[in-house]
């Protein structure tokens, strides 16, 4: 039994390691802050490790080893009292390079945070109950577009982030990227993101924010410059037109209904405000922040009963007959 | 003694459960709410009898009423109507409701909409977005005050607390009545 302990250690460790790897860990950082964020991580990780273990020797030594014969208590040993007070003094001083050491590199590791060189391009994010509202600006303000629940950015290059909350305190976390920075009501913050490496980082609300601070998730999608700027004019165009009857119907039905007084539809008579941009809905990976991929058939369960799969949203259940429902989702499907 | 001690802590303990709160409607419950029976002037009228076996939720429940406060800012009832202050819509802080201070009546004049530019909002919310609302609205200009009330505002107040009962005042007939002539207090 023993033996089968422990030979499956190396299996555990290498089980729990793996949990290191992935689309949102700090320890698999493609991003420059992440990268500086995860030296640090190791830096302090190995060094405690090793004055972890030096004390429990120390410690271990000192149980186990057997008490001197009592000597009358005036009875001084000098040469015990010198080796026992350099040995004190010795551990003081230690403690004090390690701490002032630890103070010295997390000071320059989180101004390294801070990306040097002029921002390629600014995002503003607004974290609101419970999803992201993303807007990105172009040279005129006709060119301003906004999603949700989903950033693109070019690889290799400084992008700025601009966080508010809009209702209570959120965090900002794609933790293969960058730390964390908090989204305050009334208070601008800013964070700077340069990703390495193109590929999809999953990024997630960091600051307890109400009942389904757990479904507050988002992609950050990281890819080479000219894939970047071909995704950025997809968005910039007004919704596609419906392409057959059924998504005319859908149309007809989201403009007629409570849907299009809180989401937009560029291109539509659409404007609401309060609800995620649907523009185009469909070009998204997730819906309802992270909550499904986006489907057709997600798309119909989420309209049919928002309430039942994300307890406490505030997205309403709107009465829809069987056809509206099934002409709805496929219109929203079809908003590539 | 010990006994009353064991009674005391039990009737303190009860007063632990947390207000319920109605996140999800079932259709059938949803679609009878919207029916009320309203006067033929349009003016008062009776709730559904649903609306009593769920307890008036819309009245004493803090978190309905919060999101008709919310709903209140959503759908842009400030334009017209400002924190409560009226502009180009009536006031709900004067005490003086147009159409009576029932929940049916407000309900109805946000869904139906009423003469002098009031817009119908039947197309732009549910109808327990709609109560929520009416609960919120009612709130604003309240003749008596309430155990629940809505979360207080991030930034300055512009009138008195929703909780606070601010017509209260406007009908106090004391020395030197605000309303000369304003009839019977409510």
């Amino acid at each position: 039994m023993r033996r089968e302990i422990r030979r499956s250690l190396p299996g555990l460790a290498c089980l729990l390691l793996a949990g290191c790897g992935g689309w949102q860990s700090a320890m698999d950082a493609h991003g420059t802050s992440a990268a500086s964020l995860k030296q640090l991580i190791i830096l302090i990780v190995v060094v405690c490790s090793v004055v972890w273990m030096l004390v429990m020797i120390a410690l271990i030594r000192a149980l186990s080893r057997e008490r001197a014969p009592r000597t009358a208590p005036v009875d001084v040993d000098a040469e015990r009292v010198r080796r026992m007070s350099v040995f004190i003094s010795a551990a003081v001083a230690a403690t004090v390079i390690v701490i002032s050491g630890f103070t010295v590199t997390s000071f320059f590791a989180t101004r390294r945070l801070s990306v040097a060189g002029p921002d390629d391009l600014t995002v503003k994010v607004s974290g609101l109950q419970w999803w992201w509202n993303v807007q990105y600006f172009g040279a005129t303000p006709a060119e301003n577009f906004q999603t949700a629940n989903e950033i693109h950015i070019p690889v290799g290059r400084n992008v700025r982030f601009q966080l508010e909350g809009d209702d209570v305190i959120h965090s900002f976390w794609v933790p293969s990227l960058a730390g964390k920075q908090d989204l305050i009501p009334g208070r601008p913050n800013e964070l700077s993101v340069r990703a390495e490496r193109a590929g999809i980082y999953r990024g997630q609300c960091a600051e307890f924010c109400g009942m389904q601070h757990a479904h507050m998730a988002f992609f950050v999608i990281a890819e080479p410059q000219a894939d970047f700027d071909r995704w950025a004019e997809m968005q910039r165009q007004p919704a596609a037109q419906p392409a057959d009857s059924e998504a005319a119907a859908g149309q007809q039905a989201f403009l007629s209904k409570p849907c299009a007084a809180c989401h937009s539809v560029r291109g539509t008579a659409a404007t609401g405000t309060s609800g995620p941009d649907l523009t185009h809905v469909g070009s998204r990976k997730t819906i309802a922040a992270g909550l499904f991929d986006t489907t057709r058939g997600s798309l119909a369960a989420w309209i049919a009963d928002p309430q039942t799969l994300k307890p406490g949203n505030n997205m309403p259940m709107v009465t829809l007959s069987r056809d509206e429902l099934l002409s709805v989702s496929a219109y929203l499907a079809s908003l590539k | 003694m010990r006994f009353v001690l064991l009674l005391a802590c039990i009737v303190m303990l009860s007063g632990c459960e947390r207000e319920e709160r109605q996140l999800r409607l079932d259709p059938p419950v949803a679609d009878a709410l919207n029916k009320i029976r309203l006067m033929p002037i349009g003016i008062a009228g009776a709730p559904p009898e649903i609306y009593f076996a769920l307890h008036r939720p819309y009245e004493a429940n803090a978190y309905n009423l919060n999101q008709g406060k919310r709903l209140y800012a959503w759908f842009g009832c400030s334009s017209c109507h400002a924190d409560g202050q009226g502009g180009t819509g009536p006031s709900f802080l004067d005490g003086w409701w147009l159409y009576g201070p029932e929940m049916v009546s407000i309900f109805a004049s946000i869904r139906d909409g009423r003469p002098h530019g009031m817009p119908a909002f039947r197309d732009k919310m549910t109808a327990d977005q709609i109560w929520q609302l009416a609960g919120y609205v009612q709130t604003i200009g309240a003749y008596s005050a309430r155990t629940a009330a809505p979360s207080r505002n991030d930034d300055k107040q512009t009138r008195p607390a929703e909780n606070r009962a601010p017509a209260a005042i406007l009908f106090d007939q004391g020395p030197s009545p605000v309303h000369a002539d304003q009839g019977p207090t409510p």
